[in-house]
């Protein structure tokens, strides 16, 4: 019983530290049609930011200047390297591309700086543990259930009632159409691309928390298991990411809680399942959890 | 109509010998000059591919979206410019179009199409939505029914009218309406026709691009023919549709001459 609340605990805090991540993707996949896979590199430059900077600023004013700097970031790397002046509809894929060879570029940059060292972010949190009735769960757990919990729900708030998230959901629908009723489509897909490198930067924090070692050259590969957490979800849908978030994280969780029982899956099988799942997934359902028919729009 | 001439002077469209081109080599039109004046109705008639769309594309600023561009010639409406300038820009000097097939957005709710109409106003208050949307909901009372419904799920009449509703919203002085006719039953055609002469009598001048040919021109005071990329035939639409030329090629009626030559009022 204990076993099952612990895996189900850390199982919610991967899923939603991977929700943060995936959103991200939807949110730059809506915008633009491009799947970006950069998007570990730059999580990996938001997590390597506050490395370098929370000895002087302290851990909050750390995040806070990375989250800006990797959003900027972000968006600098839309406006000037994928968009580049006018909205073409059709340059999707080769943007996508793009992304691949932006991703060699700022990783192989980023670990030349990381080299082999753990770096700590200097979270609040530490190793400090709680004991939740039978369970006992690290501080960063809880933090990264409860501050995703908030954040996305203001992503949602954002996509719901604010010009820019109606703008962003009109041109995802019909760029065209969008286009007509005077939505400014660089702009809204610009600000998408900040959104999600901001998210990214956030995620960073929690996934090199306790219990995961610290900062390294590859933590941006581990966030690359929220990529099929979109795509279970259906790519376009934020709603569907969230769950598709949650489902990845549990069955991670669980297989590793569960390794013993599972051992004729070989061991490490953890770090396959989430695709396992996916493909599950996609075969009974090829357009995702939540998306909708033709939901690819590039 | 409440029109004092510098009034009409600063509302209406001119467009002066546009050519446009797509891919930078396929020419779509040439020289087409056409106006719609201040609080008017202007028809533009043409066959599949005479380059109707191209024409409101260019006004509205979304050639781009097709790889197309103007070659040659001037948009402007009022003092503003609009050749080679974005969506924004004709929106924003209250030029707004209505797309062919409706396009509304499918998965937002109809509340939600009529507000992203509004979107290229920039900040403008509450009340103004609000005022547009009664507008829009007095126009059309089916859409006040069902604001929370998607927009996918509604008919092809309905999704017409909301995407009329939907440019209303940006509170347009001239409505370019893109085949609105497409596709519906007969008695949506008459109600879309009452539509716009309703729309066009609280002030607003219609560009009505058409097949439907006699419901267009029962509508406008004005007519143009496209043909082919060019204007064929323009006069008023009363006269136009006496002509042989227009009653035989687009109102499907039989004639006894056969001389386009002398049909119009000369090509413009």
């Amino acid at each position: 019983m204990t076993g099952l609340l612990d895996n189900l605990l850390s199982g919610l805090a991967l899923g939603s530290v991977y929700a943060l991540v995936a959103l991200g993707f939807v949110v730059i996949f809506k915008a633009s049609g491009v799947l970006n896979f950069a998007h570990g590199s730059l999580l990996l430059l938001g997590g390597y930011l506050i490395a370098v900077l929370h000895d002087d600023l302290g851990f909050a004013g750390a995040l806070a200047l990375a989250v800006v700097v990797t959003a900027a970031v972000a968006g600098a790397l839309d406006r000037f390297l994928l968009q580049r002046g006018e909205p073409d509809p059709h340059a999707a894929h080769v943007q996508t591309i793009v992304t691949i060879g932006l991703d060699i570029v700022l990783v192989t940059d980023l670990s030349r700086r990381i080299g082999g060292d753990l770096l700590s972010l200097g979270d609040p949190w530490g190793d400090s543990v709680h004991d939740l009735g039978p369970v006992t769960v690290a501080d960063s757990r809880l933090a990264a259930i409860v501050v995703s919990a908030v954040v996305i729900g203001a992503v949602f708030a954002l996509f719901r009632y604010t010009a820019w998230g109606l703008s962003l959901r009109a041109a995802a629908e019909d760029l065209e159409a969008a286009s007509l009723m005077g939505v400014r489509l660089v702009r809204v897909r610009t600000l998408a691309w900040c959104l999600a490198g901001a998210l990214a930067a956030l995620a960073a924090v929690f996934l090199v928390a306790f219990p995961a070692p610290g900062l390294e050259r590859t933590t941006g590969q581990i966030a690359l298991k929220a990529f099929p957490a979109a795509i279970l979800g259906g790519m376009t849908s934020p709603g569907g990411a969230l769950a598709g978030s949650v489902l990845i994280g549990l069955t991670e969780a669980f297989v590793v809680g569960y390794q013993t029982e599972l051992h004729v899956l070989g061991e490490g099988f953890g770090d396959v399942a989430p695709y396992a799942v996916m493909v599950l997934v996609l075969l009974v359902r090829p357009t995702g959890l939540f998306g909708a028919r033709g939901a690819a729009r590039v | 109509m409440p029109a004092s001439p510098p009034d009409e002077e600063r509302a209406a469209l001119h467009v002066e010998d546009l050519d446009v081109a797509y891919g930078r080599a396929l020419s779509a039109l040439r020289s087409v000059s056409l106006t719609v004046p201040h609080g008017g109705v202007v028809t533009l008639l043409g066959a599949n591919g005479a380059g109707k769309t191209t024409l409101l594309r260019a006004v509205s600023g979304t050639l781009r979206l097709h790889r197309g561009a103007i070659t040659g010639g001037r948009i402007r409406y009022g003092d503003t410019a609009l050749d080679g300038r974005d969506p924004v820009a004709a929106v924003r000097a209250g030029v707004v179009q209505v797309p062919e097939g409706r396009r509304v957005f499918a998965g937002l709710t109809v509340d939600e199409n009529l507000r992203s109409g509004g979107l290229g106003l920039g900040r403008r208050s509450p009340a103004l939505v609000r005022e547009g949307r009664e507008r829009v909901f007095t126009l059309f009372p089916r859409l006040a029914e069902r604001p929370h419904q998607a927009a996918g799920l509604l008919s092809g009449g309905e999704q017409q009218m909301l995407a009329i509703g939907r440019a209303l919203m940006a509170a347009p002085r001239l409505l370019l309406l893109d085949e609105p006719s497409l596709g519906l039953a007969p008695r949506m055609v008459a109600r879309i026709a009452e539509v716009v002469r309703e729309i066009n009598a609280q002030g607003t001048a219609v560009l009505l691009v058409e097949q439907n040919a006699g419901m267009a021109l029962s509508l406008a005071d004005h007519a143009y023919v496209l043909e082919v990329g060019e204007i064929r035939l323009s006069g008023p639409a009363d006269e136009l549709a006496r002509t042989d030329a227009v009653r035989r090629l687009y109102l499907g009626e039989e004639t006894g001459t056969d001389h386009p030559s002398d049909a119009g009022q000369g090509v413009a």
